[in-house]
């Protein structure tokens, strides 16, 4: 069975996990099952972690460019969204969180989205394998084995995630999501994927703050690891020993 | 039992005739044509579920010059299978004359894809390719800059 071009169903569903690639004709490789070169050379890199170093004291209590830019780059927050829904039941991929000492009145402000956890209690939750985490360390939710159960969206401690409510048409190409799934901040895996940065560290360095650093957690001498050796930071609720990826600083 | 042998029949002959002629008509695609059509048209279904899970759950986008071609992401399904409407507009699955909605309404088989996904052309199709250095948005580029404050 080499020609793929004559494989019936039948013939599919009987080869199993052995057929692998199969040239179609010049130039042309159709892949499928299991043991492809593709699968070896994963694009996500288990020799990396993805995570974020925040450092409130840079952050600007009256700028959300980082939230702006999420939404624009993953297609939430749109009015129609809204329409009939609680504005604390509306899709949140990131938002800006105030915290104010009540005793010496500082405040200070930063981000806080999904913080991408080494052990994610919605992982542990979840009933199907929809909230998984990527080798590469980032936590998403596979939309298409979601079924909505929004247990993920209880056991997470951070408030990340969020059910999309309503019908979504015209999605951005790279931030497919649909009614009766849960979605969150998945680090811009696209954007990574392609050796870019995320939306929303590329706009707070646009905005002149740099409050939200960028790097693999996993090597010892990028300029997150480096800062995180240097500087008192904080994982939110640490208690709860998720080692997030996500940390903060003047806090 | 008859009268059911006389229906299945009739049921039978008319969806002969529908496969003889008034069976759906596939829209014209742009660009260079499958190798095997008929094989893309009985197998779509499996590659793309392959692949959802590839790119999905293990990143594997395929963008370096050196990687395997997987040729099937969906959003690059409607680079060439965009159906236009009178106005010039690509037709989202909303509309019957969808590319996909053709004969997926013909044969009654539910599409999901699109309670999530976009179906119509792509757009950004800016992340195809891997970030050049050059790219302010690029990893690289940004490790170069947060080096190069703080050698300051």
């Amino acid at each position: 069975m080499t020609n793929r071009a004559e494989m019936t169903r039948r013939d599919i569903l009987k080869s199993g996990a052995a057929a692998s690639t199969v040239t179609l004709g010049p130039g042309v490789t159709l892949m499928a099952f299991g043991g492809t070169p593709a699968e070896a050379s994963s694009r996500a890199d288990a020799g990396k972690r993805w995570g974020l170093l925040i450092d409130a004291s840079k952050c600007s209590a009256d700028c959300s460019d980082c939230v702006t830019a999420c939404k624009v780059e993953n297609g939430w927050g749109q009015d129609m969204e809204h329409g009939h829904i609680d504005p604390e039941q509306a899709p949140e991929w990131i938002r800006k969180v105030t915290l104010r000492d009540k005793e010496t009145g500082r405040e200070v402000s930063a981000p806080v989205m999904c913080q991408h956890c080494e052990d994610p209690p919605c992982v542990d939750v979840c009933p199907t394998g929809a909230s998984m985490k990527r080798i590469d360390g980032i936590v998403q939710v596979d939309k298409h084995i979601c079924i909505g159960c929004r247990y993920c969206m209880m056991a997470c401690p951070f408030k990340a995630r969020s059910f999309v409510h309503e019908a979504v048409t015209d999605q951005s190409v790279n931030a497919p999501r649909g009614k009766g799934t849960v979605e969150s901040c998945n680090l811009c895996a696209p954007r990574i994927d392609s050796g870019r940065i995320p939306a929303c560290v590329e706009a707070c360095e646009k905005a002149g703050h740099s409050a939200i650093l960028f790097g693999d957690l996993k090597d010892p001498d990028s300029p997150i690891s480096k800062a995180l050796r240097d500087y008192d930071t904080v994982a939110l609720r640490s208690d709860l020993e998720l080692n997030a990826g996500v940390r903060y600083t003047n806090l | 039992m008859r009268l059911v042998l006389a229906f299945l029949a009739v049921c039978g002959l008319a969806v002969g005739a529908a496969a003889d002629g008034a069976g759906p008509v596939v829209p014209t695609a742009t660009g260079e044509p499958h190798p095997a059509t008929e094989n893309w048209r009985a197998n779509h279904m499996v590659y793309m579920k392959h692949d959802r899970d590839l790119t999905m759950r293990d990143g594997v986008r395929d963008l370096g010059p050196e990687d395997h071609e997987i040729n099937a992401s969906l959003a690059e399904c409607f680079d060439c299978h965009a159906v236009k409407d009178e106005a010039g507009q690509e037709v989202s699955f909303e509309d019957e004359r969808h590319f996909c909605r053709v004969c997926h309404d013909y044969a009654a088989v539910t599409v999901d894809c699109f309670m999530c996904h976009r179906s119509t052309p792509a757009d950004n199709t800016a992340y195809r390719a891997m970030a050049t250095a050059d790219d302010p948005a690029s990893i690289e580029a940004y490790l170069a800059r947060l080096s190069e404050e703080m050698s300051q």
